[in-house]
């Protein structure tokens, strides 16, 4: 029982560090068209900025710090990265596809180039470095930490997109983009914030992954962007509920799999990628996708 | 760049012609442009690659020793082997349009098969590639069969899934099950069921003629494939796959098709890529490692006929030569700030590719088309023999 509680926690853990990337993957692709190959590399950046903010502040004040560096470092790449690079190639998605490849590539070989390619410890303050008993379970804070944080973004992202008049615009542009800017709505503005946001959750990824793992590499984030990958196309693209029961789904498949067939977490989730694939319904022309 | 407007040459005939012909050039006839479209031109470059070994010219910067070191023939062995494999990745990416993010599982799947099949099974090093090509287009057929349905949530999910698969296979190569794959430092190769013309330093030149031979295969088969009723229908697939199938064509047994032989090559240049680097190592089962296939073709000029093969070999000969260059005295000598940038390979790649997607879409190969005439045969030639 008590080793049960630890893995649905743990997984649930997993899960809600899945959900803060694959939202803003799912969020960016569903209404630009974009699938962001760098989403992996603005989180390892972003997590190495915390790390070196949390290393100079100690204790729990200190990871609160580095995690608002943290998402602000994810946030400003993103937009620096969609103004300079992305807006150009506007309804060019493989040339958009293949821009945000380059910078996968690029990126985390700068990081390792500036920081070495051994990973690191993240500092975890003495707080939440210890375990709790639940039912019988000693279960790591970093968790619980990670579930609320998730739980946090979920309830945010929600209230942004059904309360606010941009969440309205992204919600329409996700649904129909061309009848959108048809109305007279500049839908670029909205792009930019939605890669934002992308980018913002990425960055708190980035320093609760290191939270949640203990430790930091620089591909790191490329690795933990191909489950968000999974987790985006199992929970369907630009739908947000979608994608956190997904995510929860997947960290906690991996988690059990992992204990319970001996290490096959990661081939248990792409079987259930693939068994969920399988059940959809066979692929109809659609004629113009992506 | 699957919307340009001149579609690729799929046959002899000279794309530039079909969309330029008519303002740009109306008294130029056209069979004068045509001769390298027919065989001269790969002969020309085949006959030059295969003589290479014996020459013993000093390329100062380019090479550290002569072109028959060793050194040199190995790194032009394995830029070779790239070239193949950015040939067979372009038949699904250029010729198709279908993107993998997949396609390191059969490169993996090749290097480790063979290796494997030649330690655990005792096969020699040609039964054990066979064993491993037959393995591969059975995964080929299953695996692709299941991406193609990812296909259902447009071109991005078969990209997703096949990334996934190649994702596990990754990890489970990097586990280390049983021992069997060496984990992260890979596995030397297992030179008792190689023949004994392929061991060894002295034996580099027979190597280098086998990764030419690669190529030359990879080559032969795209170029006429692409030439044939079914390489159109692939063409029509990437262009309008409704249309294909209006006409009564199955695009997904096609899709299926040439995912299985381009996995087959991809398995193909695993086994020779074991060869020539003497070793497998986890790297070439990274998503990183078809995401550097996909810069090369891109890079070179995808759906093309020689852009693939350029892009592989610019591209490999980068990698390798950036990395020493990172160490010499030039780099010493600039700025602090500009060494740890250098130092990576795949930073200066990767800027250069961002760089090359805004400056060249249609990249090396179409850069030939946007100038004149007479410049342009000599681009082509060029970069034909690099």
């Amino acid at each position: 029982m008590s080793t049960l509680v630890l893995l649905t926690l743990t997984g649930l853990g997993l899960g809600a560090l899945y959900f803060l990337i694959a939202s803003g993957l799912a969020l960016i692709f569903g209404l630009m068209d974009v699938l962001n190959f760098a989403h992996g590399a603005f989180l390892t950046v972003s997590a190495y900025a915390a790390w070196r903010t949390a290393e100079t502040f100690a204790g729990t004040g200190g990871l609160a710090l580095a995690a608002l560096v943290g998402t602000a470092t994810g946030a400003l790449l993103a937009i620096v990265v969609e103004l300079v690079l992305i807006r150009r190639l506007y309804g060019r998605p493989r040339e958009q596809i293949l821009v945000t490849v380059g910078l996968s590539l690029a990126i985390p070989a700068l990081v390792q180039a500036v920081w070495g390619a051994d990973s690191r410890p993240f500092p975890v303050p003495e707080a939440l470095s210890g375990t709790v008993g639940v039912l019988g379970a000693q279960v790591p804070v970093s968790r619980f930490v990670l579930i609320v944080a998730a739980g946090l973004v979920l309830a945010a992202v929600t209230l942004f997109l059904s309360r606010t008049r941009y969440g309205l615009i992204v919600r329409a542009g996700v649904e129909n983009r061309a009848m959108v800017t048809a109305l007279g709505i500049d839908v670029t503005r909205a792009f930019t914030l939605v890669f934002a946001i992308g980018g913002a959750l990425a960055g708190l990824a980035g320093v609760l992954g290191g939270l949640y793992f203990g430790s930091l590499s620089p591909h790191q984030g490329t690795s933990l962007l191909v489950f968000a990958f999974v987790v985006v196309v199992i929970g369907g693209m630009g739908s947000i509920p979608g994608v956190a029961l997904s995510a929860l789904a997947v960290g906690l498949v991996q988690q059990y799999a992992n204990y319970y067939v001996d290490g096959y977490g990661d081939f248990a989730v792409v079987v259930l990628l693939a068994a969920v694939v399988l059940a959809r319904p066979a692929p109809r022309l659609a004629g113009g996708t992506a | 760049m699957t919307a340009s407007p001149t579609p690729t040459p799929t046959t002899t005939e000279n794309p530039t012609a079909t969309a330029e012909a008519p303002p740009a050039s109306p008294a130029r006839p056209a069979p004068a442009r045509q001769w390298w479209r027919g065989p001269i031109v790969p002969a020309a470059v085949l006959l030059v690659l295969a003589i290479l070994p014996f020459s013993a010219v000093e390329v100062p910067i380019l090479l550290d020793g002569p072109v028959n070191s060793p050194g040199s023939l190995q790194l032009l062995a394995l830029c070779l082997v790239f070239a193949g494999l950015a040939l067979g990745y372009d038949l699904m990416f250029g010729r198709t349009g279908l993107l993998s993010f997949g396609h390191a599982l059969y490169v993996a799947g090749g290097a480790y098969g063979t290796q494997l099949a030649m330690t655990e099974l005792g096969l020699g090093f040609f039964p054990a590639v066979l064993l491993a090509l037959v393995g591969g287009a059975v995964a080929a057929v299953l695996l692709g069969a299941v991406s193609l349905r990812g296909l259902a949530l447009g071109g991005i999910g078969f990209a997703m899934v096949t990334l996934a698969f190649a994702e596990a296979g990754s990890l489970w190569v990097q586990r280390n099950p049983g021992g069997m794959t060496g984990g992260e430092e890979g596995l030397p190769l297992h030179t008792e069921g190689v023949p004994e013309a392929f061991v060894g330093v002295q034996n580099t030149a027979n190597v280098y003629w086998l990764s030419l031979g690669y190529l030359v295969l990879v080559a032969a088969v795209v170029w006429v494939a692409v030439s044939r009723p079914v390489g159109r229908i692939w063409q029509g697939i990437r262009d309008n796959e409704q249309r294909v199938s209006v006409l009564g064509y199955d695009p997904f047994r096609h899709k299926l098709g040439v995912f299985v032989l381009a996995s087959t090559l991809g398995v193909l240049g695993g086994a020779m890529h074991l060869l020539v680097t003497a070793g497998v190592t986890p790297r070439s089962s990274t998503a990183q490692f078809t995401l550097t296939l996909l810069v090369m073709v891109v890079l070179g000029g995808s759906g093309t006929r020689w852009g693939p093969v350029i892009g592989g070999v610019l591209f490999t000969f980068l990698d390798q030569r950036l990395a020493v260059l990172a160490s010499s005295e030039l780099v010493d000598g600039l700025p602090e700030f500009l060494h740890a940038p250098l130092s990576e390979p795949m930073v200066i790649l990767g800027a250069l590719f961002v760089v090359a997607v805004y400056v060249a879409p249609g990249g090396i190969a179409s850069i030939r088309r946007s100038l004149s005439w007479g410049p342009s045969r000599r681009t082509e030639t060029k970069g034909a023999e690099r």
